[in-house]
C-alpha cells in the first residue's frame, strides 16, 4: 500500500495553498507532516480525502491515478480521516455515527441498528477500545469521542488514516494513549498521516517527518532531528523557543477572586467556588483543558458572565456586578480567547481596532468627531511598536495573518495605564516568530508591575511564562502550582488530580 | 483514563445542576388562582351537562350530569393541591422539575373544571366538541409535519401557510374541474411541492435568508390566490370552485365505540392519510436511512458531508417532501371541511403550524398532539360561544393564540432546535 501526491497544488482566489506539494505515505508507518498554522496542512488533507479538489497534481494509490470528487470516493478508496473538529452528530449515538452514510439496513430502508452496534463492538474489541454503541456522542469525554471518529474511519475499511491536529483537545494523558494507539495501528499496517504543529507529540511517534511552510515542502526531517532544527524548518528562521524572563518580583496581592462561581443558560456551574489571587508583577497562569471554565472565569472578571456569584477585586473595588465599559476604565487589559469573534472588527482598520475600546472622549473623540489625526498618529506608533506587519494603518485586520491581528488586540490592550491585565490563549493560531513577540510584551508588562491572568491551553507555553500555575478541571482549581512544577504532575492536574494525589 | 477520571470526580467534583426551573409551577399557580376565582368569587349555580352518546354508537352512554357549584369548588381545590405538589417537586424532588405527568393531569382537570363553570344550566357535547378539534387539527397536523421534515434537514419551513393556501387553492381548482376529489389532492401536492421548491431554490441555491423568503412567499401566494380567486373562480363558481368532498368513510366496528369512534373512525380518507402520515414520518425520521441522514443533515451538515451525502441534495428534496406534506393540509380545507376555497382561507393556520413544530419540540408524533392542542383551543372558542359562555366572545377569540404563545415560550422547556436548522450549507 502506498499513497502518492505529486505535485498537488490549490489556489484559494489569490492565496496558493498548497504549491506543488508532493509526499508518499506507506502502510505501516507514522508520517507526521508538521507546520505553523496556516502552512497548508489541513488544505493539503482535505483534497487528499476528496474535500476540496486540487488545481493541478494527482494522487496515486499503488500507482493508480486517483479521482475523488467528494469524501465518499476517498473513503472507498481506502482513506479515513480523523478530524480536528470531531466530525460527529452529537446527538446521535456512537452507532448512528458509525453507520452514517453507509447504512446496514433490513430491506426498505430500515436501519439495522443491532449489525451497526456489532460492528462498534467488533472494532472497538480488536484495539481494546471500551466504546457503549448506545452511548450519545454529545455526552460522552472528548478522548472517547475521539476514538468513536476513529472507529468510524476504521469501520470503512481504511488503510490510510489521517490525523489533523488529533492533539489540541486532549489532556495529557489522553494524548499519550492515542500515541499508543497509533501505535498499534501501524503495527497493524494502517499507514498513519499525523498533521501537528507540536515539536514533542513529533519526536514521540514520528517514522518519518515532512515539514511544510507557506504552502511548500521544505523539507524532511528524521525522528531524531532536534527541537531546534526543526522549529526553524517550520518557520524559516532560527527561533527562541525558551522566554527569557528574570525571577518575578512580587508585589501586593492586586486582584482577588473569592468563592467566585458563574452559572451557565442552563443553570449549571460552569465555574465552581474558584478562590485566587494575583499580585503584583507575577503571571498566574490558569492551564487546563479546553472547556473546563477558563473562558467563563476571564468573561467573569470582564463582566461579560451574566450570572456571577462571589466576589472579584481589583485593588480593593468590587468588579462584579459592574459593566464591561467600567471594568475597562478601572484598568483591565483583556486580550479574548477567540480574536476573530471578540478581539476585533474583521472589516475595520488598523487604526479603527486600535481605539474601539477609547470611543468615549479625547483623545480620538471630541464633540462626538472622531480625530483622525490622533488616530493616525496612535496607530503609526503601534504598528511600529508592536511590529505590525501590514501595508498601513489602513488594512483592514481581518486581512492580517493570524499573529498579525493578535498584535493589533495586544497594541490596544497594553496601550493604556493597566492594574491588571488577561491574556486569554494569547498565542493561538499564531506563527512561531509572533508568539517570541507576544511572550515577550507579556514578561515586559508583568515587570512593570502589574498582575498578569495568562489563559492557556498549550502546556508549553502556560511552563515558559508562568510564577504560578493555577490548573482548572470541571470549573474548579485543582490546585495552584509553583511555576517551575513538573509536566506529568500538570498533566494529571489537568485530568482532576490534586497535587498531594499526584505527589504521593 | 478511566482510573484518572474516578479520582478527578472525588477531587474536584463534577459540576453541580442544581439549577431549579420555577416557570412550570408558577404558571400552574396562575390557572390555581383562576379556578379558585370561579369557584369562590364568581361561582355559579344550577347543572351542567355533558353530552357522550352520538348517533351510531354501539352503547348510548346517558349525559353526564353534574352540580356546577360544588365540582367547580372540589375541582378548584384539587388544582390548588396539584400546584402545591409543582413547587414539592421542584424544592425537593430528585429531578427539581415538575413532572409530565402531573402538568397533563393539571391541564385537564383545569379544563374540566372552566368547562363545568361555563356550561351551568347547558350541555357541552364531548364527541361534537372533539370531533371539532380533530377537524380544525389535521391541516395543522400536516403543516406542522412538513415543518418537522423541513427543520429536520436543516431548513425553517416557514411557507407552510403558502403550501397550505396554494394547496388549498389547488385542490379545489382541480377537483372541480375533474370532479375527482383524488386529483384535486395530487394537485395540492403538487402546490405545495411548487411552493417548496421556490423556498428551496432561493433558501438552499442562493442562500437568501430562509425566514424572509418564507415569509415573502406567504405575502406571494395569498396575493397570487386572492387574485385568481376574484378574477377566475368566482367567474364560474360552479366549473373551478365546487370539487366534491371526500365522503365520510366509517370503519365498520371501531366506529361504533362511544365517544373514540365518532372522532376517530368516522373520517375522510384524508384525516386517515393524517394518520398513517404522522407513524410514517415518525418511523422514517427515527428508524430508516433516509430519516438518519435528514437528522445528520440538519444537525452537522459538515459531518454529513464526510461520510459522502450530499448535503444541498438532501435538503432540496426533503424541502420538496415536507411542501408535498403541507400541501395535503390544504386539500383538507376545500375537499374535506369546507367544500370550496376562500379568499386567505387559511388564515394564520401555516405559522400555528410553525408553534406545534416548536411546542412538539421537533418530534413528528409530540408536534403531531401540539396541533391538535391548538385545533382544540379554536373549536372550544367557537363552543363556547354557541352555548354562550359568560365570558366575552372577543375574549375567547384570543385563545388559540393565546395558548399558542404560552405553550411555545413557557411550557415547551428547553427545547432545541436541530442545530443547523436555518443555516445554509457552504464548504469553505
Amino acid at each position: 500500500m502506498k499513497l502518492e501526491l505529486r505535485g498537488i497544488t490549490k489556489r484559494f482566489g489569490s492565496l496558493t495553498a498548497n504549491d506543488h506539494i508532493d509526499l508518499v505515505i506507506r502502510s505501516g508507518e507514522i508520517h507526521c507532516l508538521l507546520g505553523e498554522n496556516g502552512a497548508g496542512k489541513s488544505t493539503l488533507m482535505n483534497v487528499l480525502y476528496g474535500l476540496h479538489q486540487a488545481d493541478e497534481g494527482e494522487i496515486l494509490l499503488d500507482g493508480v491515478a486517483q479521482r475523488f470528487a467528494g469524501p465518499g470516493d476517498a473513503m472507498n478508496a481506502g482513506i479515513g480521516m480523523v478530524h480536528q473538529h470531531f466530525m460527529l452528530i452529537p446527538v446521535f449515538t456512537v452507532a448512528e455515527n458509525m453507520m452514517l452514510g453507509d447504512e446496514p439496513t433490513r430491506g426498505g430502508g430500515v436501519l439495522d441498528l443491532d449489525a451497526a452496534r456489532g460492528r462498534v463492538r467488533e472494532i472497538s474489541e480488536r484495539f481494546g477500545f471500551d466504546i457503549d454503541p448506545d452511548a450519545v456522542v454529545g455526552d460522552l469525554p472528548v478522548g472517547v469521542q475521539q476514538r468513536v471518529e476513529i472507529v468510524k474511519a476504521l469501520s470503512r475499511d481504511a488503510r490510510i488514516l489521517v490525523f489533523d491536529e488529533p492533539t489540541a483537545v486532549l489532556t495529557p494523558p489522553e494524548i499519550d494513549e492515542l500515541m499508543a494507539v497509533m501505535r498499534r495501528l501501524r503495527e497493524r499496517g494502517t499507514a498513519i498521516v499525523f498533521i501537528t504543529h507540536k515539536l514533542r507529540e513529533v519526536r514521540e511517534v514520528a517514522d518519518r517527518i515532512t515539514v511544510v511552510r507557506l504552502g511548500k515542502v521544505v523539507g524532511e526531517a528524521p525522528p531524531t532531528a532536534g527541537d531546534a532544527e526543526l522549529a526553524s524548518m517550520m518557520v524559516g528562521r532560527a527561533v527562541e523557543l525558551t522566554v527569557q524572563k528574570a525571577p518575578a518580583r512580587l508585589g501586593d496581592a492586586a486582584l482577588a477572586l473569592r468563592d467566585l462561581s458563574v452559572i451557565d443558560a442552563r443553570g449549571q456551574y460552569v465555574v465552581s467556588h474558584v478562590d485566587l489571587v494575583v499580585r503584583r508583577g507575577e503571571i498566574l497562569a490558569i492551564a487546563g483543558v479546553q472547556g473546563n471554565g477558563q473562558t467563563e472565569l476571564t468573561e467573569s472578571i470582564l463582566g461579560l458572565q451574566p450570572r456571577v456569584e462571589g466576589s472579584i477585586t481589583l485593588d480593593g473595588v468590587e468588579l462584579v456586578g459592574r459593566t464591561p465599559r467600567q471594568i475597562l476604565d478601572a484598568g483591565v487589559g483583556f486580550v479574548p480567547e477567540d480574536r476573530t469573534v471578540d478581539g476585533f472588527v474583521a472589516e475595520f482598520t488598523i487604526a479603527e481596532n486600535l481605539m474601539l475600546d477609547r470611543t468615549n472622549g479625547a483623545p480620538f473623540v471630541r464633540a462626538g468627531a472622531l480625530q483622525l489625526d490622533a488616530i493616525e498618529m496612535f496607530a503609526r506608533a503601534a504598528i511600529s511598536e508592536f511590529d505590525i506587519r501590514a501595508q498601513g494603518i489602513d488594512t483592514h485586520v481581518g486581512r492580517l495573518s493570524g499573529g498579525n491581528q493578535q498584535k493589533v488586540v495586544l497594541a490596544r490592550e497594553l496601550n493604556r495605564e493597566l492594574r491588571l491585565f488577561v491574556a486569554a490563549q494569547p498565542t493561538r493560531g499564531v506563527d512561531v516568530g509572533s508568539i517570541e513577540f507576544i511572550h515577550k510584551r507579556i514578561v515586559r508588562t508583568r515587570d512593570a508591575g502589574v498582575p498578569v491572568i495568562v489563559v492557556s491551553t498549550e502546556l508549553d507555553e502556560v511552563v515558559a511564562l508562568a510564577d504560578r500555575i493555577a490548573v482548572m478541571y470541571r470549573g474548579g482549581i485543582v490546585g495552584v502550582v509553583p511555576g517551575d512544577t513538573p509536566r506529568d504532575v500538570l498533566g494529571a492536574m489537568m485530568a482532576g488530580v490534586t497535587p498531594q494525589a499526584v505527589a504521593t | 483514563m478511566s482510573g484518572v477520571s474516578d479520582t478527578a470526580t472525588k477531587t474536584v467534583g463534577a459540576r453541580k445542576a442544581v439549577s431549579r426551573d420555577r416557570k412550570a409551577p408558577i404558571v400552574l399557580d396562575t390557572f390555581a388562582v383562576i379556578a379558585l376565582v370561579l369557584g369562590f368569587a364568581v361561582p355559579r349555580t344550577g347543572t351542567s351537562t355533558f353530552g357522550l352518546a352520538t348517533r351510531g354508537d354501539l352503547v348510548a352512554l346517558p349525559p353526564l350530569a353534574v352540580p356546577t357549584g360544588g365540582t367547580v369548588t372540589a375541582l378548584a381545590l384539587v388544582l390548588a393541591g396539584l400546584a402545591v405538589a409543582a413547587h414539592v417537586y421542584v424544592l425537593f424532588g430528585a429531578a427539581r422539575r415538575v413532572p409530565i405527568w402531573l402538568i397533563a393531569g393539571f391541564a385537564v382537570v383545569f379544563l374540566v373544571a372552566f368547562l363545568t363553570w361555563a356550561s351551568a344550566g347547558r350541555t357541552v357535547p364531548v364527541p361534537g366538541l372533539l370531533i371539532g378539534s380533530l377537524a380544525l387539527g389535521t391541516p395543522l397536523i400536516f403543516g406542522a409535519l412538513g415543518g418537522v421534515i423541513g427543520e429536520r434537514a436543516g431548513v425553517v419551513n416557514v411557507a407552510i401557510e403558502g403550501q397550505l393556501l396554494l394547496g388549498a387553492f389547488s385542490a379545489a381548482v382541480v377537483g372541480s374541474v375533474t370532479r375527482q376529489p383524488v386529483l384535486g389532492l395530487v394537485a395540492a401536492m403538487a402546490a405545495g411541492i411548487l411552493v417548496a421548491l421556490v423556498l428551496a431554490v432561493f433558501a438552499i441555491r442562493y442562500i437568501v435568508d430562509q425566514v424572509i423568503v418564507g415569509v415573502v412567499l406567504n405575502v406571494l401566494v395569498i396575493g397570487l390566490t386572492g387574485f385568481l380567486y376574484a378574477k377566475v373562480l368566482k367567474s364560474d363558481v360552479e366549473l373551478f370552485n365546487a370539487p366534491d368532498r371526500f365522503p365520510v368513510l366509517p370503519i365498520p366496528g371501531l366506529s361504533a365505540i362511544p365517544i373514540i369512534g365518532p372522532v376517530v373512525f368516522r373520517q375522510t380518507i384524508i384525516v386517515y392519510l393524517m394518520y398513517i402520515a404522522v407513524f410514517a414520518v415518525w418511523f422514517g425520521l427515527f428508524k430508516t436511512r433516509w430519516g438518519l441522514r435528514v437528522r445528520a443533515v440538519g444537525e452537522y451538515p459538515a459531518a454529513a458531508d464526510t461520510v459522502g451525502i450530499d448535503v444541498n441534495r438532501t435538503r432540496f428534496r426533503n424541502v420538496a417532501l415536507a411542501g408535498a406534506v403541507a400541501g395535503v393540509g390544504g386539500a383538507y380545507f376545500t375537499l374535506d371541511s369546507v367544500g370550496a376555497f376562500n379568499k386567505e382561507m387559511t388564515n394564520g393556520m401555516g405559522f400555528i403550524a410553525l408553534a406545534a413544530v416548536i411546542f412538539g419540540r421537533w418530534h413528528p408524533i409530540r408536534a403531531a398532539f401540539a396541533a391538535l392542542l391548538f385545533g382544540f383551543a379554536t373549536n372550544l372558542q367557537s363552543m363556547l360561544g354557541i352555548i354562550g359562555s359568560p365570558v366575552p366572545s372577543e375574549f375567547m377569540l384570543m385563545l388559540p393564540y393565546a395558548v399558542t404563545v404560552f405553550a411555545v415560550a413557557g411550557l415547551a422547556g428547553r427545547s432545541r432546535a436541530p442545530a443547523a436548522a436555518g443555516k445554509p450549507y457552504l464548504k469553505s
